[in-house]
């Protein structure tokens, strides 16, 4: 027990320390609030607290609330008890904290001329060079681009506003019918029988009023998986925007970020200052702006996340211009795997809207087969325009 | 009670659990909190609650959550029919009034589901609310008043107290996000697939007939098994059915005939992506390095 943290001297006892050691989780992201604190002191009093182990059973079943936490858990927990000495230390950096501090700086002002500097890539050093030739071509770059570009940069409060109506409206386009339970309805196509005979009591017995019931309509949930590798980064905040649009108009809705990984950007984007939700995003899409493995990443998506939050009244909404530094079967592989949870998927591109353009990039062509819509998005208006064809899904 | 009593407990009834998953439990029965578990299908969720009821002598009371559920299939409900009929019986014997209208709003004539049975035992039951992502997230906040104050307000009859207070169990196999709310109430577990030693020590607490050999074998090659790229990975249950596959058959050693193998393996692979990939040579190679 050589590593566990020595107090100082006048360090005012056991309660004091739990109260920081719930501070110091809550400055790392985990969202707990006075009564754990509490709960805690109450759950080492009913194990062996001398016993480091234990102790830490004890802590993760109360603070913890998730698999991810509950990961994190022992760096966090290491990092406070068995640190020799210090009390506090760096750990892992997290979303939450740090992204808050400027939120207010005058750097969303000049949002518009970031995103046009936003269009230029680090040339590769690799063979699939460059980015845009003017011709339509666009290459995907290999390269991880390490160099954190903040997106707050890219996006403005007023076109998320914009966004949020244009996803509301495609939200409502999504409507699913398909409920086979039937719920009370004013005008229902049949009988409610148990409420009839509920309201009959009323009456003595007879049923006067006749209820009816009918198949509720069932929102869909979308699930927006965004590409922000170079070769995107011109499309980015039109993009972006409506991400950040989507996740408030929509709260089932769920939101991903790829370049060369993937991240769940969900969770940082139900923050409810815009701003500093964007910041949050930014932070976790470290590496924003580099190559792009779409393959990987969709199969990574189908073999993870999806199996817990994609089902039949999901729609997945793949926002991404098809061009993979992998192989392309990949891509055709992790789509068919996606759509055998019995999803829609639909796949933006923004290439699409150029007059000569034609799916011939191997990836996007791997793709198509599995496609239920395949449409063409570069700003707003285009995916506003979107509601339409939705409708037909 | 300690942790560790309780762990033995457990084990005395065949259920091998994890220090986390003991530790968590113990926590839940001394600090009255609900206790959530997530993990994979098949890692004995479910099987704790039973367990538990069956260490502390009480009843199991479940509620099998589904999209759709509501409070009078979660709560209670009124007998509607049995409230018509005496209605009916009281208006042709001529009585009316105060009278009959006590009578069919009392305790009678109440139907009590699971949530409501669980709060007005006389010893407090284990009360396993399972699969709670599949209920709607309306019903969740429900759940939740009642999961912390213990009672439950019936407008005809008034609020019904808890006598006992019972031990919850929520499982959720994460096919929706769970709220914040309902997570901050909870204690947490994610209960993990047992390593080797506890699996072991599963599948002998199960099937004690099982030559330790055998044992050894089937265990290690579900573990290997776990390991390769499966659609749906094999769970402890899938385990002791394969095992008692094994020993329905009477094969004493998994290397011995690959057919034989092959035919059992449709207690483990359960999609039809899964048995492709798991051809006889494979089979026969995560045997030979099992053995």
């Amino acid at each position: 027990m050589s590593r566990v943290t020595k107090f100082a001297g006048r360090d005012p006892g056991p309660a004091a320390r739990v109260a920081g050691f719930i501070a110091h989780l809550r400055e790392n992201g985990l969202r707990l609030g006075v009564a754990e604190a509490d709960l805690a002191m109450a759950a080492l009093s009913e194990v062996n607290a001398i016993r480091p182990d234990e102790s830490r059973r004890a802590l993760r079943a109360v603070c913890t609330g998730s698999k991810e936490e509950a990961e994190r858990f022992d760096d966090l927990f290491d990092s406070y008890w068995m640190d020799m000495g210090r009390v506090r230390q760096k750990v892992i950096p997290t979303p939450s904290t740090p992204a808050s501090d400027d939120v207010h700086s005058s750097r969303d002002a000049k949002g518009e001329d970031a995103a046009a500097a936003g269009s230029a890539t680090a040339p590769d050093d690799q063979d699939g060079a460059a980015d845009s030739d003017g011709t339509g071509k666009l290459i995907a770059t290999q390269q991880r681009n390490l160099n954190r570009r903040d997106l707050r940069d890219l996006v403005r409060p007023e076109d998320i506003a914009e966004a949020e109506d244009v996803a509301r409206r495609i939200g409502a386009a999504l409507r699913d019918t398909r409920s086979r339970r039937r719920i009370a309805a004013r005008r229902g196509d049949r009988l409610h029988f148990r409420k009839t005979i509920r309201h009959s009591l009323a009456t003595g017995g007879e049923p006067l009023r006749l209820l009816r019931k009918k198949r509720p309509d069932r929102t869909r949930k979308i699930v927006a998986i965004c590409d922000v590798s170079g070769s995107m980064s011109v499309y980015s905040r039109v993009f972006l925007a409506f991400l950040a649009g989507l996740m408030r108009a929509d709260n089932a809705a769920d939101a991903y970020l790829f370049h060369t990984r993937l991240v769940r950007i969900t969770e940082a984007l139900r923050d409810k200052n815009t701003m500093r939700a964007i910041g949050r995003m930014s932070l976790m899409a470290d590496g924003f702006g580099g190559g792009s493995k779409i393959g990987p990443s969709l199969m990574r998506f189908a073999d993870t996340y999806a199996r817990r939050f994609v089902d039949g009244r999901s729609v997945v909404l793949i926002l991404s211009d098809g061009y993979d530094t992998q192989a392309p079967d990949m891509i055709g592989a992790a789509l068919a795997k996606l759509r055998k949870r019995g999803c829609k998927v639909i796949w933006l591109n923004p290439l699409k809207g150029w007059s000569d353009y034609a799916p011939v990039a191997a990836g996007m062509a791997a793709a198509l087969p599995h496609l239920d819509a395949f449409k063409a998005a570069n700003t707003l208006a285009d995916l506003a325009a979107l509601e339409q064809e939705l409708t037909r899904l | 009670m300690t942790w560790t009593d309780l762990k033995s407990r457990l084990a005395d009834e065949g259920y091998i659990a994890s220090d986390d998953l003991a530790v968590a439990l113990q926590l839940a029965l001394s600090l009255g909190r609900p206790l959530l578990l997530e993990g994979a299908a098949g890692v004995g969720k479910t099987e704790i609650a039973r367990t538990l009821s069956a260490v502390q002598a009480t009843r199991l009371i479940r509620l099998q959550c589904y999209e759709g559920l509501d409070a009078s299939q979660a709560i209670y409900e009124w007998n509607y029919q049995r409230q018509l009929l005496t209605i009916r019986a009281a208006s042709e014997a001529g009585e009316t009034g105060k009278a009959v209208e006590d009578r069919i709003f009392s305790r009678d004539f109440l139907l009590e589901r699971p949530l409501l049975a669980a709060i007005t035992q006389d010893v407090a039951p284990v009360l396993l609310i399972d699969e709670i992502d599949r209920a709607d997230e309306e019903f969740e906040a429900y759940l939740l008043e009642i999961l912390s104050d213990f009672q439950v307000s019936i407008p005809e009859l008034g609020t019904i107290k808890a006598t006992t207070r019972p031990v919850v169990i929520l499982t959720s196999n994460g096919t929706r996000d769970l709220s914040d709310a309902l997570r901050r109430r909870c204690l947490y577990t994610y209960v993990e697939y047992p390593d080797r030693a506890t699996e072991l020590a599963i599948l002998h607490a199960r099937c004690p007939q099982v030559a330790a050999r055998l044992a050894d074998q089937i265990v290690g090659f579900v573990q290997r098994l776990r390991q390769e790229e499966l659609e749906k990975t094999p769970g402890v249950a899938e385990m002791l059915d394969f095992a008692a596959a094994l020993m329905g058959l009477g094969i004493a050693d998994l290397t011995e005939d690959a057919a034989i193998l092959q035919s059992t393996l449709t207690t483990l692979l359960k999609t039809q992506a899964d048995q492709a990939q798991i051809t006889p040579e494979v089979a026969g190679r995560i045997a030979g390095k099992a053995a």
